[in-house]
């Protein structure tokens, strides 16, 4: 029961995690139905700068929290402006274009923005520092449950009800919903469709940039790498759910991540991430809309 | 004016997005840091140029992009026209080019032609896949795991069976046909973005499959002391091996153009396009949409798996970190580079992708960036490729007065 009990508490972390990803997926593509490849990448790049700003506050001598209340939000500036910047390079320009070309253009900058970190920073792990706390009264469910996983469900947790919140209640939230659903519509109401769009690639970004933060922390290293396959699985996760619903896009996260979390601990440990795969294919092969997602249908 | 300040305000902004990445470097064990501050005049610098260069660029597609091209051939530059048309010029360029091309292992080391053999080998890869992204419009980010069906099934069969380079290729060929139905199948009913990331799931599966079924594969250590192919009883030693290889190499590169060529004009091939540019008002002319995709996954496997076998015969060894998602990558960008659809293209991206970071060795870990970087710049600004891809043209020709049969004539396009 113990063991159970800590599968499905590590399958919630990684699926907490899965979900901070997914969503920036799922919102994108409910807004101009692309697969941003890139995304991974921002969540890896947000890693990177908690990384490098973290060891710069680390050799000033600050204390551990600060250190977490000044790099957190560092972090997510940065991916938010990548986000802004790569959507505005890449994928702006190709509106319009055929639906092949947003595609590869964003796998070109996947590959780009992984080596330009390789290049400049480095290609091997670099060891990330426990930026989360140990809390004391965690010490007696150390076998089931860690501090920092506990931080990471209730980040997320938070996160995510923000984001419900903003998506439900504020004006550009409204905008959002407007656009994904009919974007010409949007415009002719007034809705500034550029800014939206920008808006939304910001919010993925920092949501990413949370997520990496979180789980590089909890890791304890990151590399280059680590983007490629964190993305596929959130974008997994996004599928899973149904692409374009945001509490589907939770869901999903949720779902991958115990899937994976029960299916390494009965089943085995080399296999993990095809589990992951498998569970992508099964999915779309039997329902392509996902749990959540609405069949849609095709007009010529 | 206006300009000056867009560019300032780039370059700033650039400085401050890479300042952490570029500038400063930490090390976590020594709790160092290293601060590179020409980096970020270095950002500055190019980020400033390349606004105006961006800008410019940007400014010419707008102009370009308004009208539409009636006539294709009139981009072609003249002096190809020129070369085409006037067969003085034309036979002994490709006299020159054969001989060329025949004499490639006497004139050059044994090193050029290895190169050269591996160049030719994604020159395969390039048309196979060819036929599902640029024909069919499928895109496959999972092409690869059919190159380690080929690859593996030589070292295997070879390993197990003494089966012989000439045996398992063309075993090999149907295999990947088998494999390419078996994964097709159940995939391509998804709409185009999803089979992207499907496939790129299947071939992530399979390297991990190679990796961790140790008693089958032997897992990451790879199989070893593949032969290279013979001719009838004869034995090569190594060097000749090569060379030999090299003119079994362009024999199954011309039989690969010949087929492709051949498919791409036929019915078959037409359907392919359609389908492409619009699949519901394909199916309503009667085309089986997952019959036709289906054949285009299968005929990619095809090939990407007879490639395979040459791969593994080419380098006598073969392990899953040859078959990663970056090889995958790098064909769809040879394809996508070279210019979808177009045979020539595809061939011309392989030779330059393989090529060029194999003689510019300085260069080679700043290979990848400049890939990426390259398929944004060519989506963004010549989306078609470096040789766009020509549709066989069938012309109708006003009937002439004069004539006595009331034919119609039908002209076809050189350039087919």
């Amino acid at each position: 029961m113990e063991y159970f009990l800590e599968l499905f508490l590590g399958g919630l972390t990684r699926g907490s995690i899965y979900a901070l990803i997914a969503l920036g997926y799922t919102m994108v593509y409910g807004i101009i139905k692309l697969i941003n490849f890139a995304h991974g990448e921002i969540y890896m790049i947000g890693a990177f700068t908690a990384l490098i700003i973290s060891g710069v506050l680390a050799t000033m001598g600050l204390p551990g929290w600060s250190i977490l209340l000044m790099t957190l939000p560092i972090a997510v500036i940065y991916s938010s402006a990548y986000g802004f910047t790569i959507e505005k390079i890449a994928y702006r320009p190709l509106r319009g274009a055929p639906r092949l070309s947003p595609l590869i253009s964003a796998i070109g900058m996947s590959i780009f923005l992984q080596n330009y970190v390789l290049l400049a920073q480095t290609a091997d792990f670099l060891p990330f520092p426990a930026l989360l706390p140990e809390l004391p009264f965690m010490e007696g469910y150390a076998g089931i449950m860690s501090s920092s996983e506990l931080f990471i469900v209730l980040t997320a947790a938070a996160v995510m009800a923000g984001l419900t919140a903003f998506i439900k209640f504020t004006r550009m939230g409204k905008a959002m919903r407007a656009t994904s659903q009919n974007q010409r519509m949007a415009m002719l109401v007034g809705v500034n469709v550029d800014n939206v769009i920008s808006m939304t690639f910001i919010i993925g970004s920092a949501l990413a940039a949370i997520g990496g933060v979180l789980i590089a922390s909890h890791v304890g290293q990151i590399n280059f790498y680590i983007g490629f396959i964190a993305g596929i699985k959130a974008f997994t996760a996004a599928v899973l759910g149904g692409i374009g619903s945001v509490p589907g896009a939770m869901l999903g996260g949720l779902v991958l991540g115990w899937t994976e979390s029960f299916a390494t601990g009965y089943v085995s440990s080399d296999y993990e991430d095809v589990f992951a795969f498998a569970l992508l294919v099964l999915i779309l092969i039997f329902r392509p809309s996902g749990i959540l997602g609405k069949e849609e249908g095709h007009k010529v | 004016m206006q300009d000056l300040k867009k560019s300032l305000l780039t370059a700033a902004w650039f400085m401050f997005l890479t300042f952490p990445i570029m500038v400063i470097r930490v090390d976590t064990i020594e709790n160092t840091i290293e601060w590179r501050w020409h980096n970020l005049l270095l950002v500055g610098v190019s980020a400033f140029v390349l606004s105006y260069v961006w800008r410019y660029f940007m400014v010419r597609r707008e102009r370009g992009g308004g009208k539409p091209q009636t006539d294709p051939a009139a981009q072609t530059p003249e002096w190809v026209r020129i070369v085409i048309r006037d067969k003085r010029i034309l036979y002994p360029l490709l006299a020159a080019f054969t001989g060329f091309v025949a004499s490639f292992p006497f004139l050059f080391s044994m090193y050029q032609t290895n190169i050269m053999i591996s160049a030719m080998v994604f020159v395969m890869l390039g048309l196979g896949l060819n036929i599902v992204v640029g024909l069919a419009g499928l895109l496959d980010l999972g092409f690869v795991a059919f190159y380690a069906v080929g690859a593996y099934s030589y070292a295997l069969l070879n390993e197990h069976f003494g089966l012989g380079f000439w045996v398992v290729l063309p075993l090999s060929a149907i295999l990947g046909t088998f494999v390419g139905v078996l994964l097709g199948f159940p995939v391509l009913r998804l709409r185009g973005d999803y089979l992207a990331i499907v496939t790129l799931g299947f071939g992530e599966i399979i390297r991990l499959v190679l990796e961790n079924w140790g008693a089958f594969t032997h897992g990451p250590s790879g199989i070893a002391n593949i032969p290279r192919p013979g001719f009838l009883w004869i034995e090569f030693g190594l060097k000749d091996g090569i060379i030999f290889m090299y003119y079994v190499m362009i024999g199954l590169v011309l039989f690969t153009i010949l087929v492709v060529t051949r498919l791409k004009y036929s019915r078959i091939g037409r359907a392919w396009l359609a389908l492409r540019e619009d699949e519901i008002a394909c199916q309503a002319m009667g085309i089986d949409k997952t019959r036709t995709k289906l054949m285009a996954f299968a005929l990619g496997a095809t090939w990407a798996s007879m490639a395979g076998v040459v791969f593994a015969a080419k380098t006598s060894f073969v392990n899953p970190a040859s078959f990663t998602f970056m090889e995958s990558a790098i064909i769809l960008s040879i394809v996508v580079l070279g210019g979808m659809g177009s045979t020539l293209g595809v061939i011309c991206g392989a030779m330059i992708l393989i090529l060029l970071p194999e003689y510019m060795r300085a260069f080679a870990e700043y290979r990848m960036i400049v890939f990426g970087a390259t398929m944004v710049l060519f989506m963004v600004f010549r989306p078609q490729g470096l040789i766009r891809d020509r549709r066989r043209r069938h012309k109708f020709r006003k009937r002439d007065d004069t004539a006595t049969s009331g034919d119609v004539a039908k002209t076809v396009d050189a350039h087919g």
